[in-house]
């Protein structure tokens, strides 16, 4: 038996006040009276504006991880790296453990966040609930702070000012898909109102219950 | 203040960590009627697990730090690289903006955090009464900036795979970095384990 839910309440994550319900109008956000945490905020984009920059997303982020991301030359000798070359050295030098650390936080998780938002918004749109959709989404909730994408780019302009004494370097496709990668992501995120997200995930389903 | 405010608890309702919905508590093992997650009025065993993986970062930290993160052998003559030598050489390099980036990430940042961290503890454990609103926002800023401490993994990760050109230069990395990615690692859950509504639930005990 699902507890009754009380009606215009919000509790605040971080100091657990109670707070009536603001009513926001788009672009709004609510903060908490006592501690000034955002309760919510009404992002006011359409689910299709949020859909498009996650399909986006996906292909800049295939591209980012099947090409080169960058050339190196040192005396003649070319060598070249892509995202997924750096995690399988990692592994062939026996460090299992950062591999599989890089590899979650770069790709897995990336990837499986982008997947996640189409698979939740898309169906929502036709006012259709995928199957599992709400483990899904608490999925994507829970990987949220692992997705590292913008912090692995300063990681990589990092490594190229360390080289760039050694080598002449030459930036390949994945780097420039890498850049753009960051940018429609966080503009995904930011468009995504998850609050939203949940409220219609519950309504859809009251209705197939 | 005539009345003490209304925390959720207090009034016998539930926020869901996942979804947000307030729910009236009341089973045994209340479980979201929205999303299905299992809630909580607090973390569970919030102060305990924060403090074994604070002291886990800590222990960590040690090795982190003295053990190399990597080796670069150029013709033949290694030389081993731990956290403060990189930001040394970036600095050597003239790259100082970049010197301070990483200085912060890889070592300002994994510090304050620990320190944080310790600091929060202490002060829920001792009931506190000081600027609780400014302890919350400490605890929002430990939470979202600690990723950025992963800068230094990252690199290692893409100048192994650059530079493996047999005799001429090698870089491998080092134990220094399996330990350094622990301290990241760790001290990004013993954030997630914290619960800042202690903070203010001493705050209402005193009230009452």
């Amino acid at each position: 038996m699902p507890a009754p839910t009380p009606p215009e309440l919000v509790a605040c994550h971080d100091c657990d006040l109670l707070s009536p319900l603001p009513h926001l109008s788009e672009g709004e956000r609510a903060r908490c009276p006592r501690c000034g945490s955002v309760l919510f905020e009404r992002k006011g984009h359409s689910l299709d504006y949020s859909i498009a920059l996650a399909l986006t997303s996906l292909i800049l982020f295939v591209l980012a991880n099947v090409n080169t991301l960058m050339r190196m030359n040192i005396g003649g000798r070319v060598q070249s790296g892509a995202i997924i070359s750096g995690i399988s050295e990692l592994y062939a030098q026996g460090f299992w453990m950062l591999a599989a650390l890089v590899l979650v936080v770069t790709i897995l998780a990336p990837l499986v966040k982008i997947l996640a938002i189409l698979y939740v918004l898309a169906p929502i749109r036709f006012h259709l609930r995928a199957p599992g959709a709400i483990r899904v989404f608490r999925l994507f909730e829970t990987l949220h702070p692992w997705a590292m994408t913008e912090v692995y780019m300063l990681g990589i302009l990092v490594a190229m000012v360390k080289l760039k004494d050694l080598a002449s370097l030459e930036a390949g496709v994945a780097l420039y898909s890498f850049a753009a990668l960051i940018l429609v992501m966080a503009a995904t995120d930011s468009s995504l109102d998850d609050h939203e997200i949940w409220e219609r995930l519950g309504h859809l389903r009251d209705k197939t219950a | 203040m005539t009345r003490p405010p209304d925390s959720a608890l207090r009034r016998g309702y539930l926020l869901c960590h996942t979804c947000h919905q307030v729910s009236a508590a009341g089973a045994a093992h209340p479980q979201c009627p929205r999303c299905g997650a299992p809630l909580h009025a607090r973390k569970p065993d919030s102060l305990t697990r924060t403090w074994a993986l604070t002291l886990t970062a800590y222990i960590l930290y040690i090795p982190a730090n003295l053990l190399p993160v990597m080796t670069v052998t150029m013709s033949g003559q290694g030389e081993p690289d731990t956290i403060m030598s990189g930001v040394k050489e970036l600095l050597l390099g003239g790259m100082w903006p970049l010197a301070l980036l990483v200085f912060f990430a890889s070592i300002t940042v994994p510090v304050l955090k620990l320190l944080i961290l310790t600091y929060l503890l202490i002060s829920v454990q001792f009931r506190s009464q000081w600027r609780p609103r400014e302890r919350t926002v400490l605890y929002r800023i430990t939470e979202s900036v600690g990723r950025w401490s992963m800068i230094d993994i990252f690199v290692i990760a893409i100048l192994v795979a650059l530079v493996k050109l047999g005799a001429l230069a090698t870089i491998d990395a080092g134990a220094g970095a399996v330990a350094f990615g622990g301290v990241v690692v760790t001290t990004m859950f013993a954030a997630m384990s914290f619960d800042p509504r202690l903070i203010w639930d001493a705050m209402e005990k005193q009230n009452d």
